[in-house]
């Protein structure tokens, strides 16, 4: 993985985008396993509805761990500070979804060479779920 | 009143990482860096052991049941309820084999349009047993509630 240099970085500037999809219900089964998230919301439309959703949802902590993946395929895991996300929006099975990341401040002052980066991970139509921020060290 | 819950700590909890389940995250997740699967990679990279992906710890936290007890306390229905927002502030990665303590305070809980939704915010902090503090995790979980 070649890595990026805080100085050839600059504001506005677009990190390579990740597009995972579709997302099926097999894969929300899988990750109720793993995350230990069984909420029955992600994984039965009938208890989802009775809940007041359209149908199951996809896990917000699925979306977000998309967006953590488009940061690891950027810089080695150790570099990032700091990760937050805003759930904005719901997925759905059969969505695509796709995560994006832009520069939006770069600063040296704190003796690290740090940036901040805009998130978005949204679905096939254009639709925002997820709004996050990464906080990410280079060399 | 739920006010009052704000600055309630519960009490900690230890999980064990395990590689299996670390693995099926990782896969679960999609997750590429040979690190997260394969020890001789893990090592080859500087690392003790595989490679923990960046939100893992939210699992491991899940394992104990923390936004339950928070629910709970709130008397608030499971599935009316969404994850509104979550971060992780990091000092270092966690790794298979490692031990891991966490403990949940509610920092905060507010409600918004007129009671219809409830906010419960907490942080868990998180240390390993080299007594690293590892992470702190902020969670904001929503809850649409029934106005009577």
């Amino acid at each position: 993985m070649e890595q990026p240099i805080f100085s050839s970085i600059s504001v506005g500037e677009s990190i390579p985008p990740l597009t995972i999809g579709p997302i099926d219900r097999t894969q929300l089964a899988l990750f109720a396993g793993a995350s230990g998230d069984h909420n029955p919301i992600h994984l039965d439309d009938d208890k989802a509805r009775q809940g007041g959703l359209p149908g199951t949802i996809v896990h917000g902590m699925l979306n977000m761990a998309f967006l953590g993946r488009l940061l690891t395929q950027w810089v080695p895991q150790q570099q990032i500070r700091r990760f937050s996300s805003r759930f904005v929006g719901m997925a759905f099975p059969g969505d695509e979804i796709t995560c994006l990341g832009t520069v939006a401040s770069c600063d040296a002052s704190a003796g690290e060479n740090c940036v901040t980066l805009e998130l978005v991970a949204q679905n096939q139509s254009g639709e925002v779920l997820l709004k996050g921020l990464a906080t990410i060290c280079l060399t | 009143m739920r006010e009052e819950l704000i600055g309630k700590r519960y009490e900690p909890f230890t999980a064990q990482v395990d590689k299996w389940r670390l693995r099926f995250f990782a896969r679960t997740i999609g997750e590429t860096n040979p690190a997260c699967f394969d020890e001789v990679a893990a090592h080859k990279a500087g690392y003790r052991s595989l490679l923990a992906p960046l939100t893992l710890p939210f699992s491991l936290a899940m394992d104990f049941d923390q936004s339950l007890l928070v629910l709970k306390d709130l008397g608030a229905d499971l599935t009316r309820t969404v994850h509104g927002e979550q971060s992780f502030t990091r000092f270092a990665e966690i790794f298979a084999g490692d031990v891991i303590t966490g403990q949940q305070e509610i920092t905060d809980i507010f409600e918004k349009k007129g009671g219809a939704l409830l906010f419960a915010v907490t942080r868990t902090r998180i240390d390993n047993q080299i007594e690293e503090h590892v992470c702190d995790m902020d969670t904001t979980i929503v809850i649409r509630q029934q106005l009577s």
